[in-house]
């Protein structure tokens, strides 16, 4: 029997080491999966090289793991928000490395590694600072510059529902970069709100089939939700 | 400023030129004002670069889903036809030419329609990009909404961009609190003046030839 399921997040964040690069998803804190991250800061790696949307929101998920100094270098597309403190204050101090990459060449780059494309010419940045070292090509009269694929040895993944064979189902725009961060990592870890039998997602809507998910943890419904319908909350979290 | 537009009534003035049908992008900041004076009742698109098409306007208080946010990580809501799709396919949408319009702010645009809109390039500045470079290449028309003068004073319709660039020769179209300027072959192109705007008055506070 396949069961991609573990009982226990420490279990799911097991073996992460030092040193590693770890996709995170999320789009500010939709679809961050701040219970995997909390786990992997009690779970101790460092020197880690986080490839997100940003940099940290606020004090939880990737800016605790930010300000607890594990994390040596942030691949992003927009680090500076209003609630990105953590960060601002290290990359002002010199203590953390930054790359910026367009939102758009950072997806298509993990898109990339997941799919097994080499590399491929982007539009996204030609005759900007982005494209300063990179090859340029014309095409049949546009400009483009050559990206590489940027996949990882760990992804962290927040989806809604997922079965034991890893299919996964998403929620609203908590999807973003979790379709195409599960398929771009050695090994993909996914925090749902709810595991349910084999054979209960609709094959028709599985977003995410489990070919690309290696373990997946439950964590209970959110707050706002109620058997999987939105209930109402007094404010954003 | 004598018969200068504000904010929203500038934003009023961009939705009043979106017809149905449309799929738009709205940027992060004052662009996001724009959906709130879409005219009621026309079928108009809106696309968010987190993964969705159909947006709808902010809840009710008490409505917040934190699974719903636009690409300021604001809350909103979802309308009847709405859908959701991955990064990839989000930011493909931009690049394969799918979007018809997107709205930008911009701190520069040049006469040949560069933009510069993401980074001061000051030394202590951090740089922040998001999708500002995949909509400034990729929607079929890239319109700006900005004030005509930097606070101080300075025009941000200029001959070249010193601040670096976000894209060149991709924006149309840029709307102010001053004046409506199409980019044509020989430059900035006044099409309309608000209040008592006068054309050597523009011409005085850009520096540039204007027709």
């Amino acid at each position: 029997m396949i069961s991609k399921t573990v009982a226990h997040l420490e279990e799911a964040v097991a073996g992460i080491e030092d040193g590693a690069t770890v996709l995170v998803g999320g789009f500010g804190l939709a679809g961050h999966p701040i219970a995997l991250i909390d786990a992997l800061l009690q779970q101790g790696a460092s020197d880690l090289t986080i490839v997100s949307n940003n940099a940290g929101n606020g004090d939880t998920g990737l800016a605790a793991l930010l300000k607890a100094g594990r994390v040596r270098k942030v691949i992003c597309s927009f680090p500076r928000q209003v609630d990105s403190w953590v960060f601002d204050g290290l990359y002002r101090a010199g203590e953390i490395e930054l790359e910026i990459v367009p939102q758009g060449n950072l997806a298509e780059r993990i898109r990339a590694a997941g799919s097994g494309i080499g590399a491929f010419y982007t539009p996204t940045g030609v005759g900007t600072l982005i494209a300063e070292g990179k090859e340029t090509r014309t095409i049949q009269g546009r400009d483009y510059i050559l990206e590489y694929p940027l996949g990882a040895d760990y992804a962290l993944v927040s989806a809604w529902k997922a079965d034991r064979w890893g299919n996964l189902v998403y929620r609203k725009t908590g999807r973003n970069f979790g379709p195409i961060m599960a398929a771009a990592a050695r090994t993909t870890i996914v925090q749902v709100d709810e595991v349910v039998d084999l054979g209960t997602l609709d094959p028709e809507t599985v977003v995410t089939p489990g070919i690309f998910v290696d373990r997946v943890v439950a964590i209970g419904e959110r707050a706002w939700l109620q058997d999987g319908a939105f209930v109402g909350s007094e404010s954003a979290s | 400023m004598t018969g200068a537009l504000d904010r929203r009534a500038l934003a009023a003035r961009i939705a009043h030129d979106i017809t149905e049908g449309s799929i738009v992008n709205l940027g992060i900041g004052a662009p996001t004002l724009i959906a709130d004076q879409l005219p009621a009742g026309l079928e108009i698109i809106l696309h968010t670069e987190n993964g969705m098409l159909g947006m709808g306007p902010a809840p009710e208080p008490g409505r917040i889903d934190p699974d719903l946010i636009n690409a300021g990580k604001q809350p909103v809501t979802e309308l009847v036809g709405a859908s959701y799709f991955h990064h990839a396919d989000s930011f493909g949408m931009m690049r394969g030419g799918h979007l018809d319009i997107c709205v930008l702010g911009a701190f520069q645009v040049s006469e040949h329609g560069d933009l510069a809109n993401w980074h001061t390039g000051a030394p202590d500045a951090i740089p922040a990009v998001g999708g500002a470079m995949d909509l400034a290449i990729g929607a079929k028309n890239v319109w700006v909404m900005t004030d005509l003068l930097t606070r101080d004073g300075q025009s941000k319709l200029v001959a070249e961009c010193t601040y670096p660039l976000t894209g060149t020769r991709c924006v149309s179209r840029v709307y102010t609190d001053r004046a409506v300027f199409d980019i044509v072959p020989g430059g900035f192109a006044v099409t309309e003046m608000f209040g008592s705007t006068t054309l050597d008055e523009l011409r005085s506070l850009t520096g540039l030839e204007l027709a």
